[in-house]
């Protein structure tokens, strides 16, 4: 029984994606996606997003309903079933890079109508909610560095590496 | 010298003060009955995000601009014991094993109490609970007495003993005069790659807490820590085990601590207000004989 459900979800989902490939997303899908929005201390992400495709197959499992996948998600299925694909799919589309500005808590605290979307992280949790979530489920690389080097200012705030303290706490203990 | 100087102006601070407190302490508010500003800020801190990178630490290193660390904010060793905070570091990330195999990260710092008891118990007056929400001291008058320390129900103060004679408290001010003042979040809410930290107006962030709970059954146990924790804190947690596991004391009274005390301060406020010149007289004797100038050069400058 749940096989065959399963089977069944995975046949519909096939199909949507081909008519979504059809439909809107062809030539516009990235292949590559450089994420570079905290490269004050980390160098750029390449994000291998065909490879991302080939091996998920299911666009939700990212993009939530906007690619107009079918949401498993019971809160937001209660809206967004049959909701479609919608304009807007990239992260940073939905997911602002500065969640706790005072404009972007007014701007949350105003929205109407008041009940939806209250508790949507900022892009960077967004990336490591979809990355990191996914990658500890199905055994991905979760070391910081493992999808981003620390670069010189990542080591200088990491008293690390050339920043990293000169006398440990060792000798100190010594003079006693 | 500089340092007697200002140790026996500190001393005669404390008698005003503790002249004030005394004041202050007989038309006491109602314990627990302080709702908090209104539009005080605060954290919501969601247990079940945190990965232990350590960032936090880093961060608010950075940003209070503290001391060198022992070992590099990257080094993973510091989980084998539980750190608390110090003077050299306002927040620490601890490791709690929480089942076989399952651990669960906190980061330490203030909670940044509504009615906090590092400032009822101070009786110079250093603390101030600001109407952003922060906890926020002044170290120049503290007298190194850490009454704040054994207060705090979280263990939070710590103290700075370069100066022995001068020691000041030092913790988490939520990134005040940088960050919260102006409405922007604290450095370590800012860095933290999972959003364990959700800053916002603490009376909204009340309401969050429950209904992330609400939102995902099973996930989370059913109390907002720090809602209602000792008369409320503006850190509050969500955690997906019972809090005793994770460092926080899960039968910790609502009531603040200052009801606690109450009762003991009606006496105090005497005692304070001889203690300073006990101190000073004490202090005085013990350095006249080892050096009799010191009384002419105070004396000259003033
Ligand atoms: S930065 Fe965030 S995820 Fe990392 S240790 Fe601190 S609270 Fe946890
Ligand atoms: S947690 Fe401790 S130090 Fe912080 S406000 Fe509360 S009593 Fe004061
Ligand atoms: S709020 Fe500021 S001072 Fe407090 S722990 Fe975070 S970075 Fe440090």
């Amino acid at each position: 029984m749940h096989a065959v459900k399963h089977t069944m979800i995975l046949g519909m989902t096939a199909i949507l994606m081909m008519l979504v490939s059809n439909v809107c997303l062809g030539a516009g899908i990235p292949d590559k996606v450089s994420i570079s929005s905290i490269q004050k201390y980390y160098d750029p992400v390449s994000f291998n997003h065909a490879a991302h495709i080939n091996n998920l197959k299911d666009c939700g499992l990212c993009h939530h309903h906007t690619t107009g996948a079918q949401v498993t998600d019971p809160n937001c299925a209660r809206c967004h079933k049959n909701s479609g694909a919608q304009a807007t799919v990239s992260c940073k589309g939905c997911h602002t890079a500065d969640p706790f500005t005072p404009e972007a808590l007014k701007q949350q605290r105003d929205q109407q109508p008041p009940i939806y979307h209250r508790d949507k992280p900022g892009l960077k949790a967004a990336y490591h909610a979809s990355c990191l979530g996914c990658h500890q489920k199905m055994s991905g690389p979760t070391g910081c560095q493992d999808c981003h080097k620390r670069n010189d200012g990542g080591d200088a705030l990491f008293k690390s590496g050339k920043y990293a303290p000169k006398a440990p706490a060792k000798p100190k203990a010594a003079h006693h | 010298m500089i340092e007697r100087r200002d140790f026996l102006k500190g001393c005669l601070a404390c008698g005003v003060t503790a002249a004030t407190v005394s004041v202050a302490g007989t038309s006491a508010m109602a314990a627990g009955s302080f709702e908090g500003y209104p539009d005080a800020m605060g954290v919501l801190v969601d247990l079940t995000r945190c990965v232990g990178c350590r960032s936090c630490e880093a961060a608010c290193n950075n940003e209070q601009k503290l001391p060198e660390p022992d070992l590099p904010f990257d080094d993973l060793s510091v989980f084998s014991e539980k750190r608390r905070t110090t003077e050299k570091a306002y927040t620490v990330v601890n490791e709690y094993k929480v089942a076989d195999k399952d651990t669960l990260f906190r980061k330490i710092q203030c909670n940044h109490c509504t009615e906090p008891a590092c400032l009822s118990s101070c009786f110079v007056n250093a603390y101030t609970k600001t109407k952003e929400g922060a906890v926020i001291y002044d170290a120049s008058v503290c007298v190194g007495c850490r009454n704040c320390m054994i207060a705090c129900p979280f263990n939070i103060p710590a103290y700075s003993y370069s100066s022995p004679l001068n020691p000041l408290v030092k913790k988490c001010i939520f990134c005040y005069d940088t960050r919260v003042k102006d409405g922007r979040p604290p450095a370590c809410v800012e860095i933290c790659p999972q959003q364990v930290m959700t800053f916002g107006r603490r009376s909204d962030l009340v309401k969050l807490g429950h209904d992330r709970i609400q939102a995902n059954p099973g996930k989370y146990v059913d109390k907002l820590y720090g809602e209602k924790a000792v008369g409320g804190t503006s850190w509050m947690y969500l955690s997906s085990v019972d809090f005793d596991k994770v460092g926080l004391d899960g039968h910790i009274q609502n009531e603040p601590i200052i009801s606690n005390v109450k009762d003991f301060l009606g006496f105090v406020p005497m005692v304070l207000s001889i203690w300073p010149a006990l101190f000073t007289g004490v202090h005085l004797l013990a350095t006249k004989n080892k050096d009799g100038h010191h009384d002419h050069e105070e004396g000259d400058h003033q």
